[in-house]
This record gives C-alpha cells, sequence and structure tokens, in this order.
C-alpha cells in the first residue's frame, strides 16, 4: 500500500485526536476552483482528503452531491480531469492521503488497469467505490489491492455481525462507517449510536474506524470524533461551495477561502473531540 | 463477438452471482445488499413452495384474467400479404398490460417477507398503475417515483395512480424520465430498508430482480406456446417484442430460447434515429456499463456518464436494458433491431384501423417491425408478437403529435 495512509493514521494516534476528512467534489465549480480548494484543504486543518468523482447517476448521494456532479459534469470535469486534479495537488504536497470516491461506471469504461496505474501514477492512496459491494471483489477490489492501492469499504448500520467480516476482509486503510441507512446529507444520528456502532466494528477489525454521514458542524465532530478515528464531512463543504457561487453558478470571489473558514471550524472540532472523552 | 462456445441451454441463467456472461450482477451499495441476499433468499423458497405458486396462478386466472387470448390478426395479416401474424394479447390483462404479472408476483412476495411499504419506479405509467393496483389489492401503502417529464405526458396514468391511493412523487432531475425516477426510489430504499419494499418493474436491477421479474413475466411465453402449438400445430417461426428494460420481451422469449427453430427478435426505441442522441436503443447504440445495480448495455458518453435517451413511448425512454438482453445478444440468440418513433407512430394507427385495437406505443415498435417483416415471409409462416399493453394512455400525445384537439 501507499504508505501516506498508515503513516497519517500513525502519526494521529500519536497526537492522540481523530482525523478530519473532507470531502467535495473534484471540478466544482471548475477545475481551477476546486485544485485551489484541494490545495487549502490541508493548511485549514483537513488530515485527508476525499476526492469526488462526479457521476451522471449519483444513486446513494442527496441533492446537494448530485448537484455539486452536475455542476463539475457541466464544467467539462472527466474521470481523467478528476486524476489530473491529484496529479496538480500532490506537486506541492506529498503527504496529506487522497481516496477518489464515486461509482463504478466511469471507471469500468475508462478501464480498471489503466485507471489503477495512472491513480496510483497521480498520486491516489485509496478508493471509496459506492456500488463495489464485497460481492464485486474481483472487479476493482483485489486489482486495486494488488497495485497497493486501499479499497476502503462502506460499512452500514445494516451489515449486522455475520456480514462484517466478508465487508472487512478485503478492507484495508480504513473502514468507512456509514453512520445511518439513507443518502449523503441526511440529519445527524445520534452520538451514542454511533459510538456503539463503532466500537462493534472495533470487535471486528484493527483498522482505523471514521465516520460519515449527517456531520456538519465542528459540535457535531467532536461529538462523532469521540468514539471514533475520524470524521467524514462531505455535504457541509459542498453546500458551502454551492452557496459562494455567483447567480450563473462561476465560482464567487470567496468560494475556496468559505471552505477554508468551515473546514477550520471542523479542525477545532475533531481537535477538542478526545477532551470530551477524557472527562 | 464472443467466442466461447454457445451453452447446452440459453435458459440456464444466471449463475449464483446473478451472471448472465459477463452481465447482470450485484452494483448496489452496502445499505442495500443485506436487503437483496434476503431477497434472493425468500425468492428462492417461494419459488419452490406450491402453497406460493397456487396463489400466483389463483391469482393470474381471477384477478389479471390469464390465460391472455392468442389472436390471429386476420385483417393485419392479408394487408401484409406474408406470415401468419398472431397477438399474445397482454393489453387485455388488468390494468392493461403485462406489467401486472410481475406486480401480483412480487407483492406476495413482500407480504411473505413482513414488509409494510412499496415503493416503485415507472416511466410510461403502465407498472405505476399496476404497483398501485396490487396495493390496493393488498393493502399496503405505495409511493411511486416518476420523471416529471412522464408525469406530464402520462396524465391519464397519474389520476389512475392516485386513485388507487398511491402517492405520485415526480422527479425533476435529470431529464426527469425513467433512468431519474430509478435512482430516486433506490434513495427511498436506501433510507427505509427496515419496512420497505422495492417492486421494481423491469428485468432490470440487482440480482435477483433480472431473474425474478423474467420468472414471473414467463407465463407469457409458456401460454403463447402452448397457444400456438393448439392453433397452428407448431411452433412460430418468429417471436418478437418491444425492449425497454425488456419485462414483457423476457417473458415472452425465454420458454422459446431453446427451440432452435424459433428466430427471435427484440425491438428497441430508435427515437428521431441512432445518428444523435435522441433514441434509446442500448444494444444497438451503446456499450457495457454498470448502473442501477446491473453490468449491461448503457447509453454512455466516452466518460462513463449515462445520456438521457429519447423515445416517442415513455415506457421505453430508458437508457439501459436488463443484463439478460444484453448477453443474449452477445451470444447471438436474439437479434435487437431499432424502430424509429415515426414508425411506432404509423403501426400504432395501422393496428387501430385495421384490427380495432389500439396499442400502447410501446408494442407499437413492435408492430412495426412486423410491418417489416412479415411481407417478406412465406404466407405459411408464423409471427407470434407481444402486444404488451393497451394504448388509451398514449392517445393524448398521439392526438398532440397528429395535431388533433382532443
Amino acid at each position: 500500500m501507499t504508505a501516506r495512509m498508515d503513516n497519517r493514521f500513525a502519526a494521529l494516534k500519536a497526537e492522540g485526536r481523530p482525523a478530519l476528512i473532507t470531502y467535495f467534489m473534484g471540478g466544482d465549480p471548475d477545475f481551477d476552483t476546486s485544485l485551489g480548494i484541494m490545495k487549502a484543504l490541508p493548511e485549514a486543518g483537513a488530515d485527508i482528503i476525499e476526492l469526488g468523482m462526479p457521476f451522471s447517476d449519483p444513486m446513494a448521494d442527496g441533492p446537494a452531491i448530485q448537484m455539486a456532479g452536475q455542476r463539475a459534469l457541466k464544467g467539462g470535469q472527466t474521470l481523467s480531469r478528476t486524476l489530473e486534479l491529484a496529479r496538480k495537488f500532490r506537486e506541492g504536497d506529498d503527504k496529506t492521503p487522497i481516496v477518489m470516491m464515486g461509482y463504478y461506471n466511469p471507471i469500468y469504461v475508462y478501464g480498471v488497469d489503466r485507471f489503477l496505474d495512472d491513480a496510483l501514477a497521480a498520486g491516489i492512496d485509496g478508493l471509496i467505490v459506492v456500488d463495489l459491494p464485497p460481492e464485486m471483489d474481483d472487479e476493482l477490489c483485489i486489482p486495486a489491492l494488488k497495485k497497493g492501492i486501499n479499497f476502503i469499504r462502506l460499512a452500514t448500520p445494516t451489515t449486522d455481525d455475520k456480514r462484517l467480516p466478508a465487508v472487512l476482509k478485503n478492507t484495508s486503510g480504513f473502514v468507512y462507517y456509514v453512520s445511518m441507512t439513507g443518502i449523503t446529507g441526511s440529519a445527524l444520528p445520534d452520538p451514542s449510536l454511533v459510538s456503539s456502532a463503532v466500537n462493534r466494528i472495533k470487535g471486528h477489525t484493527n483498522l482505523p474506524v471514521c465516520v460519515g454521514f449527517g456531520v456538519k458542524t465542528a459540535d457535531h465532530a467532536k461529538a462523532i470524533g469521540a468514539a471514533a478515528d475520524g470524521v467524514v464531512v462531505g455535504t457541509a463543504i459542498v453546500a458551502q461551495i454551492a452557496g459562494s457561487l455567483t447567480r450563473d453558478g462561476k465560482a464567487g470571489p470567496d468560494t475556496v477561502a468559505s471552505v477554508a473558514t468551515l473546514v477550520r471550524g471542523l479542525a477545532t472540532g475533531v481537535r477538542a473531540a478526545r477532551l470530551v472523552a477524557v472527562e | 463477438m464472443n467466442q466461447t462456445p454457445l451453452p447446452n441451454s440459453f435458459r440456464s441463467g444466471p449463475d449464483e452471482d446473478g451472471r448472465f456472461g459477463i452481465f447482470g450482477g450485484r452494483f448496489v451499495a452496502e445499505t442495500l445488499m443485506p436487503l437483496i441476499l434476503d431477497l434472493q433468499g425468500e425468492w428462492e423458497k417461494a419459488k419452490n413452495d406450491p402453497a406460493f405458486q397456487q396463489e400466483l396462478a389463483e391469482l393470474g386466472a381471477h384477478y389479471i384474467g390469464r390465460p391472455s387470448p392468442l389472436y390471429f390478426a386476420e385483417r393485419l395479416t392479408e394487408h401484409l400479404g406474408g406470415a401468419k401474424i398472431y397477438f399474445k394479447r397482454e393489453e387485455l390483462n388488468h390494468t392493461g398490460s403485462h406489467k401486472i404479472n410481475n406486480c401480483i408476483g412480487q407483492i406476495l412476495l413482500a407480504k411473505r417477507m413482513g414488509k409494510t411499504r412499496i415503493i416503485a419506479e415507472t416511466g410510461a405509467g403502465q407498472h405505476g398503475v399496476a404497483s398501485a393496483t396490487v396495493c390496493a389489492r393488498f393493502g399496503f401503502p405505495c409511493v411511486v417515483y416518476m420523471g416529471a417529464t412522464d408525469v406530464e405526458r402520462q396524465a391519464p396514468n397519474v389520476f389512475r395512480m392516485k386513485l388507487l391511493g398511491a402517492e405520485v412523487k415526480p422527479v425533476t432531475a435529470g431529464h426527469g424520465t425513467l433512468k431519474d425516477a430509478m435512482n430516486e426510489a433506490l434513495r427511498d430504499w436506501v433510507t427505509n430498508v427496515e419496512d420497505t419494499y422495492y417492486l421494481i418493474g423491469t428485468a432490470a436491477g440487482p440480482h435477483p430482480y433480472p431473474e425474478m421479474v423474467r420468472d414471473f413475466q414467463a407465463v407469457i411465453g409458456r401460454e403463447a406456446r402452448e397457444q400456438i402449438l393448439e392453433a397452428e400445430g407448431r411452433l412460430p417461426d418468429l417471436v418478437v417484442a418491444a425492449v425497454g428494460g425488456g419485462s414483457n420481451a423476457i417473458g415472452i422469449f425465454h420458454p422459446f430460447l431453446d427451440d432452435e427453430g424459433v428466430q427471435i427478435v427484440g425491438v428497441e426505441a430508435g427515437g428521431r434515429g441512432l445518428e444523435g442522441v435522441e433514441h434509446c436503443a442500448s444494444i444497438t447504440a451503446g456499450s457495457p456499463g454498470v448502473l442501477h445495480g446491473n453490468r449491461t448495455y448503457l447509453l454512455q458518453n466516452g466518460d462513463g456518464q449515462i445520456l438521457e435517451g429519447h423515445s416517442i413511448s415513455a415506457g421505453l425512454d430508458y437508457p439501459g436494458i436488463g443484463p439478460e438482453h444484453s448477453w443474449l445478444h452477445d451470444i447471438g440468440r436474439v437479434e435487437y433491431v431499432p424502430i424509429m418513433d415515426q414508425e411506432a407512430l404509423d403501426a400504432f394507427q395501422l393496428l387501430t384501423r385495421l384490427e380495432g385495437i389500439i396499442p400502447a406505443l410501446e408494442p407499437s415498435h413492435a408492430i412495426a417491425e412486423v410491418i417489416k417483416r412479415a411481407p417478406k415471409m412465406r404466407k405459411d409462416q408464423i409471427i407470434v408478437m407481444n402486444l404488451s399493453g393497451r394504448g388509451d394512455k398514449d392517445i393524448f400525445t398521439v392526438g398532440k403529435i397528429l395535431g388533433m384537439e382532443l
């Protein structure tokens, strides 16, 4: 595997706090702005970057991320442009792990082997592909692991103890616990339920367990981060971008800055998380 | 083309992972995976349960009106001057199309599984109406997702669904057609996993849907096969059906797949022509990809983004096709051809005048193909075509195109 992911989690463990994992859609609203956002994330406190790959039919996403994907596609974003985004980012940052997240079809059409080679060359550390459950591991998961790219699996409230071993079997990097049944951007679930779910998963794996879906504010990040090894924020960031655009959907003067401000706030949340846990 | 040897039977698929060759599979979010595994288990049990099969057969006979007649279209045959044309009259079923066959089967499964809420997607509204109907009959609340464009062009069916007690949710994403309705239904399902059963209307989606829907629809082909043997003492030379997602087509095709002498043709929506993007001919003009839980032929661009198709018929307006059709195409057992909007419209009018049957715009595509082929065949040859739905729902669309005030 690429070393960046393990190094990052080891460093966070030494610091005694959970990771802040930030999702944004590659190419939203345009390539250059998107690159600006990506470059601003680590400095604002993001520990791991989830780079969204736009898809025309995002079946597991709520309206905010659906619209972000549409904006990106309208702006000419393609899978190879999303890889290009990562490559450009890597020119100035060789430490922050990048996880590409999206749906399988664009990768399948690009060609799995070609995609994995190009992703590795672009400095990608992991993949999250929503519509590839363990039953479909031969498609992309196994080839990715062979090339040294982490395949990060989603575990959900419907993943019971019987199924968890199958879900965790070929997972690497970290486990992404989807805190609720539903689409991205729904309401935050009860942190105590999340905490017991995280502990349940930890009974089956030594990998870090990160939690996403529904985390929008520093307080959420703090509450969820108390039990988890990482907190994923997506819809809130994407909504921040949407709110900063001009009336015709172009990048506004403070699009990048407003995302950075939001992420700085979230970063204080994860940094306060374990203080709560110790109390 | 595929170089692997042909299988001994064309009717043995899918394998245990839900694959027909490279097509099919289970490409769904983890949240849904336990649900479709449950469904598969329940379906395996139900399929082999005589009580389930008996209930299905009784509802088929007394509620749907099965068997549907196999009708010799005498005047159309005479008019075309070639092969004898028979229609499998699925438009005479309760609710006016083949869709009810599948809905009755799945509602019985939902009941067995203890589900309390039904969701469905619909294009032309035929599946929505059939879903709303079985929900009324079995006392389930029902939510139907329908593209906003389709809500507008299929107003009579929207009203029927509402009368039957269903909630119709218009979907404005994308072009507001069947694909977008299916995305939204999947989003509902992934949110309401505990109590909700997703009643998919076509032989597509994650395994076991393509197999299960086919098996519920295969009653069409089984009856047609028996009926033509009784009427003519032999099997047909040609079987024809329209293909959107492909449930009426796989339903009539499947029982004939191993009959070597029977040629089989699926008719896709050619829309305004295959040169541009205004068509829904996934097999003729698409390429393999992954959408809505299965790998199959799709209309997509070079970046794997799904295109919005076009068809005059809302029921064929879908950029994909059931995975078994993709496989039957690749191995060469079934031939898939496009029919343009205008040809379907002409066929619609011809059948109405010659046989006194107003067909839906979906099977009008199949009729147009029959019109092309029958004159080139001998008079002792036989065509069986699936007349999958009635056209009452389409009279406003057709009226508008013909410039008539309704």
